[in-house]
């Protein structure tokens, strides 16, 4: 590790040294749902799924969160064996089912505003404006990627963060090809409920973790993740990042969390395939 | 009372090239595949399909009978990509109405309960009002005075949906997590085609589940199609789940001209019958995968 790298560095004392590079992006994608409440956490691909089952069981109780299909999975019951919520093995409520929640009443929830969703994006600006239909000229495009799905709908209607496995200047562009889920620029323009509902919470990528806490509402650096540089970052982004003075280092997950991924949530360790050929040696920072 | 049993060929026999025909399940999950299949068979072309697109989409566009797709996505789930979407897209082999998934979900709404269109905030400040130049926004009336995307009927020729039991008048039945939209294609539609695991007698259909499965009427419903195996590859919960193994065999062939033809020779070409038994040649030459 780099001396540039470790000068930025300031670890919270909780974190576990040994912690893989996926459990540190499972922790930061959990951290976006903090303080949400009784709202649907909406995670798309496994290291997000991972976060909102492992904010449910710790800091978010209040969270509802699906199995993936239509089904909505039970926190740990409050007045059973386990009333912290720590989901501790034994607390007998482990993956019961609370609620129903097919396509339907998925869009009802989306229009109400009671949910927040970590989506994934091909191409993502400053303003956070994100591209999942397809890249080139719509017309006719050079790739055709899965279509805008949900992403308008959800980002006039309630929180919207992201997820991005590979920080790279091809997914970070000064212009995205096709605006699906919309940016602060565009949520201005529009004002009226479209702005009012519009919030992009935060970016969590294999590198760092970026928010749009700035005058203009323009990308900001702002944690990066154990054994990463700031200017790593900066050259892995095609656009002029906001980086402030001090950049903390990202927090890893505490004793208690790490249990939780290893030994409840992922047993079969299927997040240390979601970053392939990235893995970075882990080191206990000081 | 009126018997509504048909054969997938009857039902192809109602539809007409040029048909805006809408497809209910979502992604790969209880898709009418056997009519889709039968689809392919036909001669029809120029068809506009509305569907939250799987690979019923995909079929369709590889076998010619498509000029338009209306959707917010199409994929196979667990496979992300749904290949001849891509590859159509990408030769501007087809014409796409590409809107929010809200936004299809109101299209259907309005159409079912002949309206004009519905207001709906999804698109606005998107690229979806530029790729479709024909959408306007609509002005609340009442003194909030916003502005939202009035999103116009999507009104089908025809529905075809896939669900677990129905019986011989045309009331189905899902028995799966999820509904998806197929009673709302169903209201929207002139005519509505039902296929089914098994037709099942009246009375029994409540010994299979809750009156909340009945998800269809027979006011809904024009035919009633027995097609055991017919969401093949994709989900029919709980009577099966989705044929990855298979899937992903589509997905590869699909992404070469030549396994292409050669996908299309042993599934395709021949009748349902044939398909199934193909398909369970295939499975019988697969490697047993560990539980």
């Amino acid at each position: 590790m780099s001396e540039a790298r470790m000068s930025e560095a300031s670890m919270t004392e909780a974190s576990t040294p040994g912690a893989s590079l996926a459990e540190v992006c499972v922790v930061a994608c959990a951290e976006a749902w903090r303080g949400d409440g009784a709202i649907l956490a909406s995670p798309m691909g496994l290291i997000p799924t991972l976060g909102a089952r492992l904010a449910q069981l710790t800091f978010a109780p209040d969270l509802l969160v699906t199995d993936g299909e239509a089904m909505l999975i039970a926190p740990p019951d409050p007045q059973g064996s386990d009333p912290q919520g720590s989901g501790a093995q034994g607390s007998g409520a482990d993956d019961g089912i609370e609620g129903w929640l097919p396509y339907r009443d998925v869009l009802r929830l989306v229009a109400t505003g009671r949910r927040h969703m970590m989506m994934g994006a091909a191409q993502l600006d400053r303003y956070g404006n994100q591209n999942i239909s397809c890249i080139g000229d719509w017309a006719r495009p050079k790739a055709q990627l899965i279509g805008v799905r949900g992403a308008p709908g959800n980002t006039v209607n309630h929180p919207v963060s992201y997820w991005i496995p590979r920080h790279s200047p091809r997914v970070f562009v000064p212009r995205v090809d096709m605006v699906s889920g919309i940016g602060y620029d565009r949520a201005a323009a529009l004002g009226g409920n479209g702005a009012a509902f519009h919030e992009l919470r935060v970016v969590v990528t294999n590198l760092a973790v970026l928010d749009f806490g700035t005058p203009e509402n323009v990308m900001r650096l702002r944690s990066v993740h154990p054994g990463v540089a700031v200017n790593e970052v900066v050259a892995a982004t095609g656009f002029s990042l906001a980086v402030p003075e001090k950049v903390p280092v990202t927090r890893g997950p505490t004793p208690a969390e790490l249990d939780l991924i290893r030994v409840r949530l992922d047993p079969a360790g299927r997040r240390e395939r979601e970053l392939p050929g990235q893995e970075r040696p882990q080191r206990a920072a000081t | 009372m009126t018997d509504k049993v048909m054969s997938p060929a009857d039902v192809v026999g109602e539809l007409r090239s040029g048909m805006t025909i809408g497809i209910g399940g979502w992604g790969s999950r209880r898709k009418p595949m056997a009519l889709v299949r039968a689809i392919l068979r036909s001669g029809l072309s120029d068809l506009t399909i509305v569907s939250y697109g799987g690979p019923d989409v995909g079929l369709l566009m590889a076998a010619g009978r498509v000029r338009r797709v209306v959707s917010g996505f199409v994929s196979l789930d667990t496979i992300a990509l749904e290949p001849h979407f891509r590859t159509g897209r990408q030769n501007a082999a087809i014409e796409l109405t590409e809107v929010d998934e809200g936004m299809l979900h109101w299209g259907l709404l309005a159409a079912a309960h002949r309206l004009p269109f519905l207001p709906i905030r999804a698109g606005l400040g998107s690229d979806v009002p530029r790729v479709n130049p024909q959408l306007r926004t609509v002005r609340s009336p009442y003194p909030d005075g916003e502005e939202l995307v009035a999103m116009p009927a999507l009104r089908l020729d025809a529905a075809l949906v896939h669900l677990n039991r129905a019986d011989q008048r045309g009331n189905g039945q899902y028995l799966g997590p999820d509904p998806y939209f197929d009673d709302l294609f169903c209201l929207a539609a002139e005519r509505a085609y039902v296929s089914c695991e098994r037709i099942a007698p009246t009375a029994s259909l409540l010994e299979s589940g809750p009156p909340q499965s009945l998800l269809i009427n027979r006011a809904m419903v024009h035919g009633v199609v027995e097609t055991p195996g017919g969401a093949h590859f994709t989900s029919c919960v709980p009577d099966y789940g989705r044929d990855e193994a298979f899937q992903a065999q589509y997905a590869r062939s699909a992404g070469d001209p030549d396994a292409w033809q050669r996908f299309r020779a042993e599934y395709l070409d021949g009748d349902e019958a044939s398909y199934q038994l193909a398909v369970q040649r295939f499975h019988d030459t697969q490697p047993a995968v560990p539980a």
